[in-house]
């Protein structure tokens, strides 16, 4: 099982607009929250109320300073497993626990299977599988498959806990394998792209890069026509008052 | 990467078990020396016991152990499947020599087909425990040409002393169980060597430009970390351990590993057949604990690339 | 999971052969409630799933106009929240000295007899000794309802030390603010300036609309000395010197008066431009409007070419031309005194340059955008309407500029002229509630400034009888000061004294610094609800402790008796002497009313409310129940019946319901009127809360097309407003340029008027009491030496934190446990301070030691560090190594609540000398690094842990609704 299947019907992931993420972690508690009680429950807090709280979490973010001086900028980064199309992290599995699904190109962990070898984990380029030390098995974004099936949620529900929650709007969840669908149209328009491509597992989950900003060192504003004011002497006020009374009489 | 002590004795003591096995069968099956009983029964006694302490030992490392069963399902893809698999395979024809050669005293016959059977697959199963780490595109310290031989020569190497050490307590030494084993301990060395020098010549490719994506924009520097406290995957693949440090270790593993135990084994040529076991002792000490810093710091040298996303310069 | 197949249910299993089944469909809730979050006071709805009784997931309310669906990062926490080991279990007496943590638990019973006996004595010999402040809380409307009858002068909310320079400058300008009470239009703008915004109250909706305008291609200008958060999306990032934003949009007002980008039309329409102004320096009118016998202020009309109405309906006003008023002196537009004002060298881009840290050609630019954007891409909306004077209008015009500002702007010293600064600077672009441009929420705009005076001058107190009104309102001159017959402030927090005139909201930051002071007098009770005044928000801790156990000679507390209700273990509750434990927001009703700071959104007016969604397992109970409880106790008019029974036996729910303000106007605006059909004003609805509750524990309004915009002048609009109770009459509001009541404080200060104030402040009410707005240094740069105190420190909100709630929650502590302090690169180099060293910070008043991270995006001259992350070991619930209170630490040690002291010897507080709002941002500091440290300091005193509290070493919340599926 831990081969990978050969084709999967849909590619389902996430895209990721690099270009609107505030970093407010809306996605991290929503999934934490979902996911705790969900499809590999629990996500273990070891010390919580401790000298050392940690626990496992799904999906994280980061905060990444790019570039310097004027053209620097301050870019928040959310990082989950990206369902490769041919990640290690499955095949390495001795249990079979880790498998991709050929249905929709999941990648999930069987938490009754695992026997918490962790080498999965190294096999992940991305960081994004999480080891729960108090269950003993590993954790990963399922994608909130007990959410995108589920009959007992409203159908515009069925997405991902962290896509329904995010405030900006920078999170999309769907067939990146469907050239139609509304997620691989962004990513054809706004060049989104693949995380660590030379690593060869093939990520579906795709980053939308931030845009050209437009201050000034990229502006394209032109000015208009120096005014009259600005370099007027003594009388500026005066001859400002005439113009508005000008323009006041229209 | 956290140098986990479950695994580094586990590799270490397995390797030099499974060493110590393909010693003892290959030397039985072409009649190194007669099959005394209490040879057999110390020797493979020792060989089985590393490698079954070993295994043993690797289950420390899982989070749940009474599902280590599972492990051996998935030999079609997994090399820590393949491992386990052969493990325990290994166990059938050395059961067959220990018997034979315990209860029987003989090791002729078909029984060295078992023999060569358990030799072949005690280095396969190192092998595969090597592949376990070479496959990992993640970890280019590991990612090595070398990373399986270093594996295999060392398991030879460190079975080889085993091997001489268990043989000087029966009979006096022949050259070719000194001369052999040292030559097992000078290959590993070299491959060892080699091994760091290619892997310290290979480029940190790797940068958090790369990893982000964000190359384009310029430097990417952390600024924010996800969590307060370092997660999992900080603490399993963000051990680091300083150069200068790693340095040191690598010289004191050298002498250890190469220099004690290879001139405890040129000594093992003059010495008397009385003190003998005292200097095979001291080279499987030696050699012992420089595996073990050897192993330690296959762990804690090798960069995860999953750490660029968490301030790491290059991988 | 389970791989049993027949135990699967709805979408059933999608499988390969060798793959397991995974149970794809199970049904996460037993039920589904809908409530209101309090994670933080955006009141987001939110639908909370239970399972086996406890919360199993919450989740965004689609249909709720705050959020619209999304939940944000706190608001998604809450389950830990409500399943935090640190909540109080029952209420609790002090038994060891004050700050100790020793307290014995008690009855209800026991604790309302007490404080019943406390506040009937007060109440009964000298009402004005109980002080009830309160914090975060969103019942005002009760609090104030209770405090007025009770008949105490000192009741006012958390305002004055939040936000209250942002909601002063724009209700004193616009009769509105961004401040709770506005919002860009998100759907049309497509310029948008952010002022010193790090989250903001409105924190979903900012959020969302930032990915709206976003995906819209609207640009993002931020002006914030730190580069995070929404200030990092942003096309352009201003990263201004703090305290210099009044330079820096005064240099945009420059720009556009001097390239005559501005909208003219829109100046006479809507505002006092053309309203003419006295010139007679030295007289008693010097600078008051030129009014008729009525007191109406007049204007010149050039069609009649004599002076009229300033609200003719037909006028054409003049804007410029000094006249000649019927006694021979001269009178001049607002208009020709703000153009000299902003026209100015003093404005111009260069001028400022220096002082802000910002390049001219940048605030050129920035300027000459905004005038492209206003003037050349006008948003035009098909929808007809009727202007205040009865004019037809077929289409609104709208110039798509909008702005919003909160605390990096109004928590200086500085902040309410540069409030009411950056109000102007968007009405002279006539991007006020039009199309694109910034837009009211109901019931604003309200007049300017709302016509509410405060009560509460001491004359007026008499024991056991409630106050002549109000607490707070705002003044239009030195009359409407609460004084005593010296001319001393009446109330404890010196609000609406000369100290602080036009402290609309109160300065609760000053209340313990001046009860332990006796300063100006002593009182009994303190109550206080839902503020951590011990800790992260009061300025200057360490002398707040000691305020809070400062004794007298004979060995009482100077303060003498202190209540308090709170929910968790805080920092204050082991300051108190009678602690009434509040419940979660999960388990208490709740009502958030028009009265008050509603929901509304620009599109409609809404209120809501919360109601137990879970039974507390605790004796706790909802501090509203306890506070009409105590208010029939106590026997206060409002609370009682005729023959002194209580008269809302059914405690809160009953309040809600049958409580009326004026008649047919109660707490909640839904489904009024015996039969639910009447909005906004009618008859209590016995069944209103569940028509409620069966809505979502909302109620929303949807203002119609033809009166979403110009509600300042929109007469559709002011009749409906007048007619939900929003509003007293339909005149349209108009935008005060010029501020007169700040000229009547002036005139005072330069002796005319029979008030006047003490010699000791009239220089400073002469200078700050300009009704133009205008910059001037904050104070504290001002006076201490810039030299030994080189660097600004400021704080920013996490997204993901509230305040000090977020350090008792499992997940959200896990993000943000220790806070850093964050430093420019090249401050770095220069002392020497790497990434994690540790360094002091020290300001006039003591020093931190913390950690450094160093960072680019930042304004060179400043250090900023996370709020309210550092605490004192022992509350929470947290361990004593908790790295919050061993590696975080926070900036309020540092903030001097008084300034030091000026001319005279006096003190003044660290506040806006306008509106008493408290100068957070104003501190100074400098910095040093620290050697080989790890652990912060100061440290306090651990506080001891009153009850066992349940903190397991490992959580795994969630497992039982797994265990439960097998
Ligand atoms: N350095 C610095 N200091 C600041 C600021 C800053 O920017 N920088 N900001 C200032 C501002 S604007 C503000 S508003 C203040 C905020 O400061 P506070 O108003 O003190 O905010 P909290 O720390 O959240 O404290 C509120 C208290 O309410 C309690 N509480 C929470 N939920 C409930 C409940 O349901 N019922 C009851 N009864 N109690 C509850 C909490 O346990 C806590 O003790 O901080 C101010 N302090
Ligand atoms: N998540 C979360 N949300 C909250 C709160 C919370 O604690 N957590 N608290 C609530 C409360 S009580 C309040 S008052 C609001 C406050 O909401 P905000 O106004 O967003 O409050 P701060 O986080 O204090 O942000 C102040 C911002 O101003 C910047 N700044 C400081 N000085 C200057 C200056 O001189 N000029 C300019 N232009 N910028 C400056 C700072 O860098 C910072 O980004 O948030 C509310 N919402
Ligand atoms: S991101 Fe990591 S865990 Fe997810 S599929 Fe790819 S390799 Fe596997
Ligand atoms: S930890 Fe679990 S999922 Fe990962 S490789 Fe090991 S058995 Fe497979
Ligand atoms: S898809 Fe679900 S599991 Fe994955 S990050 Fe989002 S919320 Fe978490
Ligand atoms: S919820 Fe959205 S905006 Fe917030 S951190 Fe996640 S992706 Fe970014
Ligand atoms: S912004 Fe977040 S915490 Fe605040 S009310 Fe909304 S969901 Fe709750
Ligand atoms: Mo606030």
């Amino acid at each position: 099982m831990t081969s990978l299947p050969q084709t999967t019907k849909k590619k389902l992931g996430l895209v990721i607009d690099l270009d609107i993420c505030v970093g407010c972690q809306a996605c991290v508690t929503s999934c934490k929250e979902w996911n705790t009680g969900g499809y590999s429950a629990p996500l273990s807090d070891i010390d919580p109320y401790g000298a050392d709280p940690h626990g496992s979490w799904l999906n994280r973010v980061h905060g990444y300073e790019v570039g310097e001086g004027a053209t620097g900028r301050t870019v928040h980064f959310p990082r989950s497993c990206l369902h490769c199309e041919t990640p290690a992290c499955v095949t390495v599995c001795p249990t079979g626990a880790s498998y991709k699904r050929a249905e929709d190109g999941i990648v999930l962990v069987n938490p009754d299977m695992c026997i918490g070898c962790k080498l999965c984990s190294w096999a992940c380029p991305y960081g994004a599988r999480e080891y729960d030390e108090n269950h003993g098995v590993m954790k990963k974004c399922t994608l909130c498959v007990d959410r995108i099936y589920n009959t007992h949620l409203a159908a515009e529900d069925r997405i991902p806990a962290c896509v329904r929650a995010c405030p900006t709007g920078a999170r999309h969840f769907g067939d990146i394998g469907d050239p139609g669908s509304a997620v691989s149209k962004l990513v054809a328009e706004r060049g989104g792209y693949d995380l660590m491509p030379e690593m060869g597992y093939k990520p579906v989950n795709k980053y939308l890069p931030p845009r050209d900003r437009r201050d000034s060192t990229t502006s394209t504003f032109q000015p208009a026509v120096e005014a009259p004011d600005h370099n007027g002497g003594g009388d500026r006020a005066t001859s400002f008052f005439a113009w508005a009374d000008k323009m006041l009489s229209r | 990467m956290h140098p986990a002590y479950s695994v580094i004795f586990f590799t270490t003591a397995s390797g030099a078990g499974y060493g110590l096995l393909v010693w003892l069968a290959m030397a039985s099956a072409l009649r190194g020396f007669p099959a005394d009983w209490a040879l057999g029964l110390i020797g493979l006694g020792l060989a089985l016991a590393l490698i079954t302490g070993g295994l043993l030992s690797s289950t420390a490392h899982l989070g749940r152990p009474e599902r280590a069963w599972r492990a051996f399902s998935q030999w079609r893809s997994s090399w820590l499947s393949r491992e386990g698999v052969l493990a325990v395979a290994t166990y059938i024809p050395a059961a067959i020599l220990g018997i034979s050669w315990v209860f029987y005293e003989t090791t002729q016959g078909a029984v060295v087909f078992a023999s060569v059977l358990a030799s072949v697959l005690a280095v396969a199963t190192v092998y595969a425990t090597g592949m376990i780490y070479a496959s990992l595109p993640t970890i280019r310290a590991w990612n090595q040409p070398l990373t399986v031989p270093v594996y295999v020569t060392l398991a030879l190497a460190t079975g080889g002393v085993l091997f001489v050490f268990v043989l000087s307590l029966f009979t006096p030494l022949p050259t070719w169980a000194i001369v052999l084993p040292l030559a097992a301990v000078i290959a590993a060395y070299f491959t060892k060597r080699f091994y760091w020098e290619a892997v310290d010549e290979s480029p940190r490719s790797l940068r958090p430009e790369n990893a982000t994506g964000l190359g384009h924009l310029g430097k990417v520097r952390h600024l924010e970390p996800p969590h307060a406290q370092a997660n999992y995957v900080m603490r399993e693949m963000g051990f680091k351990v300083a150069r200068k440090h790693a340095d040191k270790l690598r010289r004191l593993s050298a002498y250890l590993m190469f220099l004690v135990p290879s001139v405890c084994l040129l000594l093992l040529l003059v010495v008397s057949t009385y003190t003998a076991p005292l200097f095979a002792l001291v080279a499987v000490i030696a050699m012992g604990v420089g595996v073990v810093i050897e192993r330690w710091l296959f762990f804690a040298e090798a960069e995860h690339v999953s750490m660029l996303f968490y301030g790491a310069e290059a991988a | 999971m389970s791989s049993r197949r027949g135990e699967l249910d709805g979408a059933g299993v999608a499988r390969l052969d060798s793959e397991p089944a995974v149970e794809l469909s199970r049904n996460p809730a037993d039920e589904i409630k809908y409530t209101t979050c309090y994670m933080c006071a955006c009141r987001c709805g939110i639908k909370v799933y239970l399972k086996d009784g406890k919360v199993r997931y919450i989740e965004g309310n689609r249909d709720h106009p705050v959020n619209k669906g999304v939940l944000c990062g706190k608001g998604s926490a809450g389950i830990m929240q409500h399943y935090s080991p640190a909540r109080l279990r029952a209420p609790m007496k002090r038994v060891g000295p004050r700050g100790s943590g020793e307290f014995k638990e008690i009855s209800w019973e026991e604790a309302l007899d007490t404080a019943t006996y406390w506040l009937a004595n007060v109440r009964a010999t000298d009402p004005k000794r109980l002080a009830f402040f309160t914090g975060r809380d969103q019942s005002q409307s009760l609090t104030g309802f209770w405090a007025l009858q009770y008949g105490t002068p000192n009741y006012a909310a958390h305002g004055g030390f939040c936000s209250v320079n942002m909601a002063a400058g724009g209700l004193y300008t616009i009769g509105g603010a961004f401040w709770e009470f506005g919002d860009p239009d998100w759907e049309h703008t497509k310029y948008f300036m952010l002022f010193g915004v790090a989250e903001d109250h409105a924190s979903n909706p900012i959020k969302i609309g930032i990915g709206q305008l976003k995906g819209r291609g609207a640009k993002i200008v931020a002006v914030n000395p730190v580069r995070t958060g929404y200030n990092a999306v942003a096309d352009e990032w201003v990263g201004i010197r703090p305290g210099t934003d009044g330079l820096f949009v005064g240099a945009l007002i420059h720009e556009l008066f001097a390239n005559r980008t501005i909208d003219l039309d829109y100046l006479v329409r809507y505002t006092n431009a053309p309203w003419l102004v006295i010139e007679d320096r030295g007289a008693a009118d010097h600078g008051l409007f030129v009014r008729d016998e009525k007191g109406v202020p007049m204007l010149f009309d050039k069609k009649s070419g004599g002076l009229v109405h300033a609200l003719t309906p037909d006028a054409s006003p003049a804007l410029t031309g000094a006249r000649t008023l019927a006694d021979g002196r001269t009178a001049r537009p607002v208009f020709e005194l703000m153009s000299e004002r902003f026209l100015s060298d003093e404005y111009s881009p260069e001028a400022v340059a220096e002082q802000t840290g910002l390049k001219p050609e940048q605030m050129r630019r920035i300027a000459r955008e905004l005038a492209e954007v206003a003037f050349e891409q006008e948003v035009v909306l098909d929808h007809p309407w009727t202007d205040w004077t009865g004019r037809r209008h077929e289409k609104m015009i709208g110039r798509p500029i909008s702005m919003h500002a909160m605390r990096g702007v109004s928590a200086h010293s500085n902040g309410f002229h540069t409030c009411r600064m950056i109000h102007i600077l968007q009405v002279l672009l006539g991007a006020i509630d039009c199309p694109g441009g910034f837009r009211y929420k109901p019931p604003y705009p309200k007049q300017v400034p709302p016509w509410l005076v405060p009560h509460g001058a001491l004359q007026t107190i008499r024991p056991l009888e409630p106050l002549g009104g109000p607490h707070l309102g705002f003044p239009l001159g030195p009359q409407h000061l609460l004084l005593d017959d010296d001319g001393q402030p009446s109330r404890i927090d010196k609000g609406f004294s000369w100290d602080a005139p036009l402290s609309a909201h109160g300065l609760m930051h000053m209340v313990i610094n001046n009860a332990a002071k006796k300063d100006p007098y002593a009182i009994d009770v303190l109550f206080l609800y839902m503020a951590n005044m011990a800790w992260n928000s009061s300025m200057n801790i360490p002398g707040t402790l000691e305020h809070l156990t400062a004794k007298d000679d004979k060995g009482e507390y100077v303060i003498p008796k202190i209540i308090y209700s709170d929910a968790y273990y805080s920092e204050m509750v082991p300051y108190a002497d009678l602690i009434l434990p509040d419940t979660t927001y999960l388990e208490r009703w709740d009502c958030i009313s028009l009265l008050d700071c509603p929901i509304s959104t620009a599109e409609m007016a809404a209120d809501c409310i919360r109601h137990p969604v879970v039974k507390p397992d605790r004796d706790v109970r909802g501090f509203q129940e306890v506070v009409i409880d105590l208010g029939a106790r106590l026997k206060l008019p409002g609370f009682v019946n005729k023959d002194g029974s209580p008269k809302y036996p059914g405690g809160y729910p009953d309040y809600m319901v049958n409580h009326e303000r004026k008649p047919g106007i109660g707490p909640l605006a839904g489904w009024r009127g015996e039969d639910g059909t009447k909005t906004g004003r009618g008859a209590p609805n016995p069944d209103q809360l569940n028509r409620y509750l069966e809505n979502g524990s909302f109620f929303a309004h949807e203002i119609e097309p033809h009166m979403a915009y110009f509600r300042h002048a929109n007469r559709d609009y002011m009749e409906w407003a007048l007619e939900m109770g929003f509003r007293v009459e339909t005149n349209p509001v108009i935008f005060q340029l010029y501020a007169e009541p700040l000229q009547q404080f002036r005139l005072a200060a330069q002796g005319h008027g029979e008030r006047q104030p003490p010699d000791s402040h009239r220089a400073r009410i002469d200078k700050y009491f300009d009704p133009l707005p205008f910059w001037y240094p904050p104070f504290e740069e001002d006076m201490v030496d810039s030299g030994t105190f080189p660097l600004h420190a400021i704080t920013q909100r996490p997204m993901h934190m509230y305040h000090s709630w977020g350090s008792q929650n499992a997940w959200l502590r896990q993000i943000t446990a220790q806070n850093r302090l964050y430093i420019h690169r090249d401050l770095g180099r220069e002392h020497g301070i790497e990434d994690d060293d540790w360094a002091w910070v020290s300001s006039t008043i003591g020093r931190v030691k913390c950690q450094v991270r160093l960072m680019d995006g930042v304004n060179r001259d400043t250090i900023w560090t996370w709020n309210a992350i550092g605490k004192r070991k022992g509350s929470w619930g947290l361990s004593d190594d908790a790295p919050e209170s061993n590696q975080g630490f926070l900036l309020n040690h540092l903030i001097s609540e008084l300034l030091p002291e000026g001319g005279g010897g006096y003190r003044y507080s660290n506040s806006d000398p306008v509106t008493g709002q408290a100068a957070w941002f104003d501190l100074r500091v400098n910095i040093e690094k620290a050697d080989g440290a790890s652990e912060t300091e100061p440290r306090f005193e651990p506080v001891k842990q009153p009850f066992e509290m349940d903190k397991p070493d490992v959580l795994s919340f969630g497992a039982e609704f797994r265990e439960g599926r097998k």
